[in-house]
């Protein structure tokens, strides 16, 4: 206990009733955008639509996880009301997904591009050997 | 407000005080929960690029569309929404449960710690229904010119593009869907559906402590919150499982 105080400088007032109401306020908020979500991927599955406001569909569905991720994690998980120092010290290494993701997804792609595009036949003939007479030693 | 205003006036690294304002395990727990995030992401950006990398991708709608009792019925999505709200109920329930525990009342904490347990155990049977549904659901499936009937698994799964052939009963033939299909799916749900199975371990652990008074001998709840912060965090995988596998 007494090691425990030295750890914690000011504590957090423990709060009553408002708290209760923020939960419920943010339960409320990731509830309505789960059934966004589900809106729009049913949506997807029920209307023909093209390719690309599909794909459109699937971006906004992204950034509605990515709020849902910062209600759980500011308010559930009480890090919004941490100290500054603490906060960057998660956030901040976990900026490193954004090149994370895009390296990869890009690498998704050229991969299948490469696949799609290669040709076996091309790939035989092209390296013909120029100097087959001077191998024999 | 007044705890706000010291925060801001307080020169934090100039000795005497702990820089991050918290107890030593709650802070391990934030390091442990922010290395398990790059674990998932890694799992989950692996599956992006080898979904990016080929030129069919079975669509989820039709992949999930059964719910339990519901027979054939065509139900996209219907199961695995009914999944995520059991667990956000039960994440509601887990921080109501740390507010309990602030204000030292031990009734309260009791009482959360139960219905966070019992919507643990919910989404786990609602996972191994799922998980079993995928396995022994047969579908037709042409392999090599003959019409065999194939449930998902991780080395094959019956989600490909539609053959041009009919059964003689007029269902739907398909080809086998892409390998990696099953593999992510089983991996990568599995990896979190183990993570609820420890975290309802932990919280029943939690619970026990807390009926029997160990917390309120100890003057503070602090165990509640650092559990709670696990569940959470199980939550917040789910999110981007669900989005990962059954929305886009």
């Amino acid at each position: 206990m007494e090691h425990a105080v030295q750890e914690i400088t000011f504590h957090h007032e423990p709060g009553g009733k408002e708290v209760v109401s923020k939960i419920i306020r943010t339960t409320v908020i990731l509830s309505v955008i789960t059934i966004i979500e589900l809106g729009m991927g049913l949506g997807m599955y029920a209307l023909p639509m093209a390719a690309g406001l599909k794909l459109f569909l699937k971006g906004v569905i992204v950034i509605l996880s990515l709020a849902k991720a910062f209600y759980i994690v500011g308010v559930f998980m009480h890090l919004g009301e941490e100290v500054k120092n603490l906060i960057m010290t998660i956030v901040v290494p976990l900026l490193l997904f954004i090149w994370f993701i895009a390296a990869f997804l890009y690498e998704g792609n050229s991969w299948k591009n490469l696949r799609n595009t290669y040709n076996p036949k091309q790939a035989v003939s092209a390296p013909a050997a120029p100097h087959e007479a001077g191998e024999h030693h | 407000m007044a705890t706000a205003q010291a925060h801001t006036e307080t020169k934090w690294w100039s000795g005497g005080k702990s820089p991050f304002n918290v107890e030593y395990g709650k802070l391990m727990m934030w390091y442990f929960l922010m290395s398990d995030a790059f674990t998932f992401g890694a799992f989950l950006i692996s599956y992006g690029t080898i979904r990016f990398s080929q030129n069919y991708w079975p669509d989820p709608n039709e992949v999930f569309n059964a719910f339990p009792l519901a027979g054939h019925a065509n139900l996209p999505l219907a199961f695995v929404s009914l999944m995520t709200f059991i667990l956000i109920v039960s994440s509601v329930t887990m921080v109501l449960a740390v507010h309990a525990g602030h204000n030292m009342d031990k009734k309260g904490v009791i009482k959360w710690m139960i219905w966070t347990v019992i919507g643990g155990i919910a989404f786990l049977a609602c996972q191994a229904w799922e998980w079993t549904h995928l396995i022994t659901g047969d579908h037709a499936v042409m392999i090599n010119g003959q019409i065999e009937n194939i449930g998902t698994t991780v080395t094959m799964n019956p989600w490909g593009p539609a053959a041009n052939v009919a059964a003689h009963d007029g269902h739907h033939v398909g080809t086998p869907g892409p390998v990696a299909f099953g593999g992510y799916f089983f991996g990568i749900t599995g990896f979190h559906g183990f993570h609820v199975a420890s975290g309802v371990g932990i919280n029943i652990v939690m619970l026990i402590m807390a009926i029997n008074g160990t917390f309120e001998r100890k003057g503070h709840y602090w165990m509640i919150e650092k559990a709670g912060l696990y569940w959470h965090f199980v939550d917040l995988v789910w999110v981007f499982v669900f989005l990962c596998f059954y929305l886009i």
